[in-house]
């Protein structure tokens, strides 16, 4: 019984000293959720503890069991403890592993920061296979989509100004009377780009950020009352 | 002489005039505004404020550095609550200086409520009413209606095509925290997924990037192995932490899809820039995916990559949908309501505001009214 009632009254005791820790500035409430931040933070740092050893033992077990691709679990554990390694290493002679001459910074600079850079870049090509199968005219919706999208690269890019420049002349060619210098002015596509991103975009955002902060809300009063248990163990 | 001296007080730094001191509201104390008016201050160095426990004592320089504004907030970790304190401004230029007139006495306290937060306390408690008024109506049995959520009863079908194709599932919460709420929304969506995998006797993997988050999914999987009446077949190997770094967990995770090849994704927590080169790692190998997260900016790539996207307030009305018992729904249901209450008021304060801009130059009161309810409605600070 109290292997769940406990855990609940502990859940709605601190959501109820946090909502009234908001309201009131005075001490001892006016640094509590600051206070319960630190504690998270000490926690968490030590869990990585736990982060540590489940990696650790997940990929010395494939070393041991010589399972497929033992060989990338290898190299893993051996980077891992040589970071580790260079790390302590830098601590001990440079006071900090990010000091400018230490090798730990060396590692990342020339290690980790091109690693993450480089799949950071692969984005570049999701974009594009990903927005193939979107743009595919299949219905209403599609179509739609792939007329706005079309409507906000053309008015994001210099091309879209270029284009605008050539519709202006033509427009001037067809109607001399037409000032060609004021229809530049226009730069339609960029135009249509704002409208598009200021009035439907922001309206459809914000529609689902009233939505989520209510489902926030309701979410937390069933946590807090204890109606929504399925976080905890039965 | 006499007009070498009237020649200096004409030339004479002029000093700071105006000096107003007063407690910082809305704070836990040991704070002192202090605001200053000059009629030149861009022809001067700076000003230096100082500070006294008594008009006539020792004024000792608050800041060290000459402050080239005339508003200041003396938080000065040797400031007491409940003392009295004396300021004065002295103006420099490059050869002189001069002294403002003592202000004070002035004394720093705590406040018991941040007023400027009323308008969240009024708007929490008139939700928080809403809510309960319609977690007691279901309570006394009242019949609560939840629309389909297509992304939820895919969840099965997910289920049933990887078990047919003989493929482990692929589970991950991405980069979210225990302390998000969307992680929390998702823990009962993996203990049913953990429950049903465990019926089909399929391979569940769930790579973590927090370990607390990892700690959790690996008892919620536990238990929902034991609720299936298969503990023998749980295996803490396959629910793991792979790396905090955001590229680095893509990159993980990525290597996991290419070689366990899953049939089943579920995307259901926070993702950042890497949510697209997630997704579109898992339809390379053609499996089914599921995704959900409170991240708007994200919902678009999901929303391209994936078969199936949970949007908005969907996947915190998940553990509600796949548990229905009416004191759940009626939260959503409460839900609802204040959605359509928030939209009547939008609407009227659309027509009023474009109704005040359009008659200012008749009713300008119209317009101040509008304003003070906009700005009631702003966040605090």
């Amino acid at each position: 019984m109290f292997q769940r009632s406990i855990p609940l009254f502990i859940v709605l005791f601190t959501a109820l000293l946090l909502i009234v820790a908001f309201f009131i500035p005075h001490k001892p409430f006016g640094d509590l959720e600051s206070r319960f931040l630190n504690w998270y933070a000490i926690i968490s740092g030590f869990t990585f503890l736990l982060g540590l050893d489940s990696l650790t033992r997940h990929h010395l077990l494939k070393v041991i069991r010589r399972e497929k691709g033992w060989f990338y679990s290898l190299l893993l554990v051996l980077s891992l403890f040589a970071t580790l390694t260079v790390g302590l290493y830098s601590w001990v002679k440079f006071s900090s592993p990010f000091a400018l001459r230490a090798p730990f910074m060396w590692l990342y600079k020339y290690m980790i920061i091109p690693l993450q850079a480089t799949m950071f870049a692969t984005l570049a090509f999701f974009i594009f296979s990903a927005a193939y199968r979107a743009f595919r005219i299949r219905n209403l919706g599609a179509t739609l989509l792939l007329i706005a999208a079309c409507l906000v690269m053309l008015g994001n890019v210099p091309l879209g100004s270029s284009i605008w420049q050539r519709i202006s002349q033509l427009v001037h060619l067809v109607f001399p009377n037409t000032r060609l210098d004021l229809l530049y002015q226009i730069e339609l596509f960029a135009q249509i780009k704002d409208w598009l991103m200021a009035i439907p975009q922001a309206a459809a955002g914000r529609g689902i950020g009233i939505g989520l902060a209510l489902g926030g809300i309701a979410m937390s009063l069933r946590i807090i009352l204890g109606i929504e248990r399925t976080y905890l163990s039965s | 002489m006499l007009h070498l001296h009237i020649l200096l007080t004409f030339f004479a730094l002029t000093p700071p005039e105006s000096v107003l001191v007063k407690d910082n509201p809305n704070d836990q104390g040991q704070a002192i505004v202090i605001t200053w008016t000059h009629p030149a201050p861009e022809s001067l160095l700076g000003f230096r404020i100082f500070r006294s426990t008594s008009p006539t004592g020792d004024f000792t320089p608050v800041e060290p550095e000459l402050l080239n504004r005339t508003d200041y907030l003396d938080t000065d970790t040797l400031l007491r609550d409940g003392v009295a304190y004396y300021y004065l401004i002295r103006a420099y230029s490059a050869n002189d200086s001069a002294s403002s007139a003592v202000a004070g006495p002035v004394i720093a306290r705590a406040q018991w409520f941040n007023a400027s937060r009323l308008n969240v306390l009024v708007l929490t408690l008139i939700i928080s009413a809403l809510f309960i008024y319609y977690i007691l109506r279901a309570r006394q049995g009242k019949q609560m209606f939840i629309r389909k959520i297509s992304g939820l009863d895919a969840i099965d079908d997910a289920l049933g095509r990887a078990t047919e194709m003989g493929k482990p599932i692929l589970f991950s919460f991405g980069l979210g925290y225990i302390t998000d709420m969307v992680v929390i929304a998702a823990l009962p969506l993996l203990r049913r997924i953990g429950k049903k995998s465990a019926e089909y006797a399929v391979r569940l993997i769930v790579p973590n990037s927090d370990p607390i988050v990892m700690t959790a999914a690996q008892e919620t999987v536990k238990e929902a192995y034991t609720e299936a009446g298969r503990p023998d077949l749980y295996n803490p190997d396959n629910i793991t932490f792979v790396t905090s770094d955001q590229f680095g967990y893509a990159a993980g995770v990525d290597g996991i899809i290419l070689r366990e090849r899953p049939g089943a994704i579920f995307w259901l927590g926070y993702f950042y820039a890497e949510s697209l080169i997630l997704a579109e790692t898992g339809h390379t190998v053609g499996a089914i995916q599921l995704a959900g997260t409170t991240e708007t900016t994200q919902l678009p790539f999901f929303v391209a990559a994936c078969d199936y996207t949970m949007i908005g307030e969907e996947i915190y009305a998940a553990s509600c949908y796949l548990k229905p018992e009416p004191v759940m729904l009626g939260t959503i249901k409460g839900e609802d309501f204040i959605k359509m209450l928030l939209i009547f008021i939008i609407t009227v304060l659309v027509f009023f505001g474009t109704a005040a801009t359009l008659l200012n130059r008749n009713i300008p009161s119209l317009q101040t009214v509008f304003e003070a309810i906009v700005n009631w409605f702003s966040p605090p600070s």
